[in-house]
This record gives structure tokens, sequence and C-alpha cells, in this order.
């Protein structure tokens, strides 16, 4: 216990130091962004990441940060690792102090990718004041951080459409990995769609409680088409793989299924049998390029939460969808999509909404 | 949906579950059986599976085709047989504490994978493997009314887990080599004064214990995930300890629990589509397997009786 408070007490007085020199560091900034116009204006801009223990190249959220944070880089002539650099953490253990040491190296603005790393950041924000953080997938309560968020429910009622004017057997099904308020936005989302273009079509949902087991993947994606389901939307991450496992034997075997992908597209996953029908997609990419150029011009959105939804790029299907979904369906999604951004459809994210919207419906 | 309907659906996923399962199980019997514990099946079944899709991914590109991952079987379980050196090595010769050190190799396992990874491919996972092995309706059999249900949708790898069982079960009570196994983990000086190497048979069961533990992380991967990554194998292995216990360090008592883990798996996630059983709240059908295991470990099996010198290192000449 005496070496913890030690240890905290130690990176809290490094942490005051700290702060003054900071404090001079991001005024400058604050000017020179006000006086250039546009994003050339780079001077000492620097931004990092943390990555969660997926790491960098987990085909996921993580890599999708990163291709941001180098897009943005590369936009305005950062090196990496001076400009912008990230660190991986292999272990739950190593958000903290990741964090802690890109913040003494005067990062500009840090990221924290993945809703696991909430309570470090909102830790290391408030030991460092007066750097910026901003945190992916959850909302932190505090001045320096800044909490992207996503519209999942829009981007989950597009591949509903989809799904529910694809199945043959009327039958669809999703499969969630932890219920929480996080997923049940992709499952009202999802289901909202479906009932949309397909009111009369039956939608089975689970819930695996779990992220990691491509066992329990399988073995709920194996009841739900053998129970009559043709089309299977997972929100599971590892859990998912298994889903498309299920689904490429059946295939395989002569049976017509498809799953939907989520996050990003996951055609790859659905080969050699091709079962990936579309996916679900989440520009994490955007999120941090967008917040990078907003903190770069001296508008860092702290204490906020910015939500990406379609309107700006941040959630939408995959570009392969065109590959199985005709091109009528296609058209619909067009449809939908152009009504939620103009607000005249609300996707709803909480089973209450959901509610809602079905009486809108009838 | 009939009754029938249910039980084609419940029996193959309950298969699929269970096959790993049985498989690790086993191996831990061997162990556990020579005296070892073998805390260290968890991270077997991790080099396992990494090596079953290293070598699945190889042989495809070398175009070996729908062979590949049988053959990665067969080297993942040589893989394994070596790297549970790790654990035979100390805990046999140098006297280690068998706990603590399956418990380290469990988390080298991981870091190693990771490694071996990272070092093959530039990236933190493998891709998916083109060949896996499949479910399928096995010819013939599959036609036949009812009996259906065991050979339909369902992964030849599974027979195998059962076959394997009987092999065990005879080898481990029936030959010579078994009950030198078995009473190298009773009593060791008995079996020393009788003139058994102790030693000799202790590293034995480990290894045998290695092979069966990485043949149970390649299957898994290969049928199941049909990729590696840090999070392929998350508690399998302990949970195949816990069958081993169930089942009473018997390879037929460790296939039962094997399959009744599989089916309380397979009725928590079918159950809601079941007349009666829709009912019930879906957090209590989640928690079925284990509260069922709790239960059943608590009294219908009776004691659980471990081999008698299991996990005590054997000093030569020691009373």
């Amino acid at each position: 216990m005496m070496n913890k408070k030690k240890t905290i007490l130690s990176a809290l007085a490094a942490g005051l130091t700290l702060s003054t020199v900071l404090a001079a560091c991001g005024g400058d900034d604050n000017e020179g962004a006000s006086n250039g116009e546009g994003g050339g204006e780079a001077g000492d801009f620097k931004v990092a990441m943390v990555t969660d223990t997926g790491g960098v190249d987990d085909k996921s959220f993580n890599q999708s940060a990163w291709e941001g944070l180098t897009k943005f880089g590369e936009d305005n002539n950062l090196t990496e690792n001076e400009g912008f650099k990230y660190l991986q953490s292999s272990k739950q253990a190593d958000y903290q102090p990741n964090l802690q040491q890109l913040a003494r190296d005067n990062f500009n603005l840090i990221y924290g990718i993945g809703f696991l790393m909430a309570e470090d950041i909102q830790t290391v924000a408030e030991q460092f004041p007066d750097n910026n953080f901003a945190i992916v997938d959850m909302v932190v309560d505090a001045p320096n951080v800044a909490s992207i968020t996503f519209k999942e429910q829009e981007g989950s009622f597009l591949v509903g459409v989809i799904a529910g004017l694809s199945t043959e057997s009327n039958k669809v099904g999703f499969i969630g990995g932890v219920e929480s308020d996080l997923i049940k936005k992709f499952e009202n989302g999802f289901k909202a769609g479906v009932m949309a273009v397909n009111p009369d079509a039956t939608i089975d949902v689970k819930y695996a409680e779990d992220f990691n087991s491509a066992e329990k993947g399988t073995a709920i994606a194996s009841g739900m088409y053998g129970a009559g389901s043709d089309i299977i939307y997972h929100a599971a991450g590892g859990t998912g793989v298994g889903v498309f496992t299920e689904a490429k034997n059946r295939k395989k075997n002569g049976e017509q299924v498809w799953v939907i992908g989520v996050d990003r597209d996951q055609y790859e996953e659905g080969l050699p049998e091709d079962v990936t029908l579309t996916s679900m997609v989440k520009r994490v990419d955007t999120a941090t390029y967008e917040v990078s150029k907003q903190t770069m011009d001296g508008n860092f959105p702290g204490g906020e939460i910015i939500e990406f939804g379609l309107k700006d790029d941040g959630v939408g299907i995959a570009e392969t969808s065109d590959n199985h979904v005709s091109d009528e369906i296609l058209a619909k999604v067009d449809e939908y999509r152009q009504q939620l951004i103009d607000g005249e459809l609300t996707a709803p994210a909480t089973d209450a909404e959901f509610e809602e919207f079905m009486k809108s419906v009838k | 949906m009939s009754f029938l309907e249910v039980l084609y659906i419940v029996v193959p996923v309950a298969l699929a579950y269970a096959t790993p399962l049985i498989i690790a199980a086993l191996g831990g019997i061997f162990s556990e059986r020579s005296g070892v514990v073998n805390i260290a099946l968890e991270g077997i079944m991790v080099i396992g599976a990494a090596t079953g899709i290293i070598t699945t991914l190889t042989l495809t590109n070398m175009g070996l085709g729908g062979l590949s991952p049988w053959i990665a079987l067969l080297v993942a379980m040589v893989v394994g047989a070596l790297f549970s050196l790790f654990l035979a090595v100390p805990a046999i010769l140098w006297r280690a504490d068998q706990t603590v050190l399956g418990v380290a190799i469990n988390m080298l396992a991981v870091g190693l994978a990771i490694f071996v990874v990272r070092v093959l491919y530039n990236k933190g996972q493998t891709d998916f493997i083109q060949y896996r092995i499949a479910k399928e309706n096995v010819p013939i059999l599959s036609d036949i009314p009812v009996l259906r249900m065991f050979f339909i949708n369902v992964q030849y790898t599974s027979f195998i887990a059962i076959a394997l069982a009987f092999v065990v079960w005879f080898v481990i009570f029936k030959t010579p080599f078994g009950l030198r196994l078995r009473s190298v983990g009773e009593h060791p000086m008995a079996a020393d004064t009788m003139g058994i190497n102790v030693t000799k048979m202790r590293f034995m069961g480990v290894m045998l214990s290695g092979a069966f533990g990485g043949l149970a992380g390649a299957v898994y991967a290969v049928t199941v995930t049909t990729n590696f990554s840090g999070t392929t194998i998350v508690g399998q292995g302990f949970l195949a300890i816990a069958a081993m216990i169930f089942g009473k360090w018997n390879p037929l008592g460790a296939l039962g629990a094997g399959l009744f883990f599989g089916f309380a798996q397979a009725l928590s996630i079918i159950g809601s589509n079941l007349p009666v059983i829709n009912n019930v709240p879906q957090v209590l059908l989640l928690i079925a397997p284990y509260a069922l295991t709790i239960l059943a470990l608590a009294g219908v099996v009776g004691r659980a009786d471990a081999p008698k010198s299991v996990g005590i290192p054997y000093i030569k000449g020691k009373r």
C-alpha cells in the first residue's frame, strides 16, 4: 500500500511540475492557430494515442484510430514518433503509465482508444490538467477530456434495412457481446431498420455475455440458423468470429446463410465461402482525424461529448456491400440514409426509443 | 419446434463445444495420474492453437489444401509435448512447486505465441486459414432417423475425441504402462522399490499431457476461431481441468463431464427457443452450466479423489 501511495504522489508531483511548463506551450499553440489559416500551421503540435490490449494492428478500432492519426500527421507534415505516435498496451495495467508517459512528453492531445481506458483517462486527466485527452467509445466527465462516441444505431439501422430486404426466411438474428448501453445501440438500430422495411420479419436477439468466446458464437449462431434465421448481425467482437465460422460451415454444406459484420469491413472474415453480406463500419479514423484537426485549430472540445453519425461519415455500411446486395436494395439504403441525415427519421438507441419507433411505424 | 428438432440443434452444438474440452481433460489425466499437477494445460492449449494455425497457413501456402489442418493437428501434438518440458523438467528434476510453475507457464505461453506471430507475420494476429475442419453431414449415417442427431453438422474431430477417451481409458487401466503410471502417482516410493523409474514415468505422463493439450488447442483453433490471436484461448484449459476433476481423473468420466458441459452450454443457448425453458430469465440460463457444475461437484458424483501423490515431487530415499 505504502509503495502505491508513493508512486501516485510522485506522479502527481511530476504532473504539477510539468503543468507549469505545459501551460506555456498550450497558450502558444492557441495563438499560433488563431493567427494561421488552415491546417498548414502545424507548428509544434503533437498528437498521440494509447492502444488497448488489441494492439495497433488489431484489424479493428485501434488500427482504425491509428490510420486516422497517420493521415492527420501526413497531411500536416508531422514526423512519426515526434509529431504523432502511439504507445501499445500489452495489458490493462499499462494504460495508466502509457498515458502518463505521453503527457510528460508534452503531447498536446492524447487519445485513449476503447472504453476500457475510461478510468485511467479520468485519473491521468486529473493528474495532468493542462494536457488534452480524448477517449473513444466512452464518456469521461472532465474539463480536459473530449469523449468521442458514435451513433452506432444509425449504421445499424442501415444494415437492418439490408437484412430486412434480403432475408428469404423472413427471420433474422442479432448476436450481441455483452448486454450494455453500447451494444443496445446496435441492437435497437438494427431491429428498427429491419422493421422499417419488413414489419412481418421475426428478429431473434441473443447476447453471449462475452466478447471473446468464439465457441459461444458458433453455438448461438448454430441455434439461430437452425431455427430458421438466414442473416445474423453480430456486435460481439471475438465472439463474432465464431458466428462467421458457423456460417461458413453451413454455406459449405449448401445452406444459404449470411453474416453482417461490425466495426469495419469484415468481408475478409467471410472468405473463402464468402458469407459476409455487408458490414456496419465505424470510422474511428474519421473521428481521430477530425478531433485532432479541431484541437490543432485551437478548438479542443474539452468536456464535450462528440457524436459521430451518418452525417459526419462516422458510421456507415462497408464499401464491399455491392458484392452481394442488389442495387435496388442499396438505393433503398440511400433513401433511409438521407432521411436519417435530414432528421426525418431517428434511429432508436435504447429499448424505450425502439418502442416509440415501433408505434410510429404502425 | 418439436422436441426432435430441438435435439437436432442441441446435440451438434454440445458435441462441438465438448470436443476440445474432452481432449484437453484427457491430457490432464495423463499428467495428474503420474503425480504432476498440470495447471499449465491452458498455456499448452495456447501453444497448440498457435501451432495449429501457423502450420495450416504454411502448409496451405505449400499447396497441401484440405489436408493442411489435419497435418497441423499432428504438428501441434509434437510441439505441445515439447512445450510441456517447461513443466516437466523443473517439476520433476528440480522439484519446483508445480502449481506456481503452471501459472508461470500459462503467462509465458501467451507472450511467446504472440511474439512468434509478430515475428512471422509482422502483426498481432494471424490471417484466417483457408482450409478448416468444417462441420459436415456424415454420409449415410446422417440419413438414419433420430440417430442422425449425432451425425449432422458435426466435425470429425468430435468422433476422434470420443474414441480417444476410450483408448486412454484402456491404456491407463488395462495396460502395464497404465498401471505403472498410476502407481507413480499414488505411491512413487513403492513403485520405485518395485523397479519402476519414477522420473521416466512422470516425464512420459507430462509429455503425453502436452501432446493432448496441444491437440486440443489446435482442434479449437482450426474448427472454431480459424485464426490465432491473444484471445483465442481464454479459459478453455481451466474448464478442461474442471472436467477432469468432475470426471474423477477417469478418461470416461472426463468424456462424460465434457459432454455434460457441452449440453449445459448448448441448453443455455438454445433454451430460449424451447417451450418451458423460454420463461426462464436469460441470466439464469447463462449461469446454468456453472451452477450445474457446482451442484454436480458438491454431491451428485460423490467425492473427487485425486491421485495420492499429485503435486508432490518425488525425492528418492525420503520417507
